[in-house]
């Protein structure tokens, strides 16, 4: 399947891949550091084992950023 | 009504059809608070002030630092040692003596910050740590107050803005404070100068176009950029129904002061 993955393309050779197996596939070593939106909509964090995304869906990982002031 | 000198000032502004002079009367009646000279208020507070904010707040309880000079450009070398607030207001006042600048040497926390924002239009978060982050937030929705959120670590920055009660706000997106020590610290990070002023300059034009009325906000979506590659990218999203401050049953009603600083804050 591919996907979007940040706004880049990516294949992958499995038809489906849960969120949680492809922040692995992505090496975000972090999960607890990521938030994770499919098509738009945000996912909860307990969902990260169910939520499973396919051919042509649309994935961002957001990540905290503090900075500024200190 | 502008007078002739405020007509020379703001030329360029009044120039741009977008803007003109009814715009420009809009900036010069507006009341903006930024919370946190720093890194993101720094660069913000002075391009607010050059373009005439009729009134700038401006919080932190910070003295400056000399590590702080690699980007905080409102602060000079003889400030050092000097609060934040009061060398910002200097600079702002020498830049635009039209300003008024209200200071308050201060950090924010669930006791003070809707006293403090109920007197503004609009809200700029330049803090450092998840606790304010998250504070600000959902403060700004409860007091239903625009705000503009910023983040930068390394060479990387985000920023999204937020309309209370109809766009996506900072608890859609990222539910809670990320676990302790999870998030590299800007002081043990590091962060390109530079990628300061990009992103409160990207903050201050928020404002602006909040105030003024133009353009489209960067609302359900967050800005993300890299230094790096110097690519930027929209992420959009849509509201969060199951957000905690602004979802359709939230659980948080009251203000929290979380204890998750992610810049350990210098003390002097």
């Amino acid at each position: 399947m591919n996907i979007q993955i940040n706004g880049k393309v990516e294949s992958f050779v499995a038809e489906t891949l849960t969120v949680s197996a492809l922040l692995v596939a992505q090496k975000v070593d972090m999960p607890e550091m990521v938030s994770v939106e499919v098509n738009g909509d945000v996912l909860d964090r307990d969902a990260f084992g169910t939520t499973v995304v396919k051919e042509g869906d649309t994935v961002e990982f957001l990540y905290f950023m503090g900075g500024g002031r200190a | 009504m502008l007078n002739d000198e405020q007509i020379e000032r703001y030329s360029r502004h009044i120039l741009l059809q977008d803007v003109g002079g009814a715009g420009q009367q809009k900036i010069v009646n507006a009341k903006v608070l930024i919370i946190g000279a720093g890194g993101l208020g720094a660069p913000a507070a002075l391009y607010l002030a050059a373009a005439g904010v009729g009134t700038l707040g401006i919080i932190d309880g910070d003295r400056v630092d000399l590590s702080n000079l690699q980007r905080q450009v409102i602060h000079f070398t003889p400030d050092v040692g000097r609060p934040k607030v009061q060398s910002a207001k200097e600079k702002i006042n020498q830049l635009n003596p039209d300003v008024n600048v209200v200071t308050y040497e201060d950090v924010v926390h669930a006791g003070n910050i809707l006293d403090i924002i109920k007197d503004y239009d609009f809200i700029l978060d330049g803090t450092d740590n998840f606790s304010a982050k998250f504070l600000i937030n959902d403060a700004c929705v409860m007091a239903g107050k625009p705000y503009s959120h910023g983040g930068i670590l390394r060479f990387d920055g985000q920023s999204m803005t937020v309309i209370p009660g109809e766009t996506a706000c900072y608890r859609c997106v990222f539910h809670s404070p990320p676990p302790k020590n999870a998030v590299p610290t800007c002081s043990q990070a590091g962060v390109l100068g530079a990628i300061a002023g990009m992103l409160g300059t990207i903050q201050a034009t928020e404002v602006l176009k909040y105030i003024v009325g133009f353009g489209d906000l960067l609302t359900n979506r967050m800005l993300i950029f890299n230094a790096k590659t110097m690519a930027f990218r929209n992420a959009k999203f849509n509201r969060n129904p199951k957000c905690g401050v602004c979802g359709e049953n939230p659980t948080v009603t009251s203000l929290i002061d979380y204890e998750q600083p992610v810049c350990e804050l210098k003390k002097n």
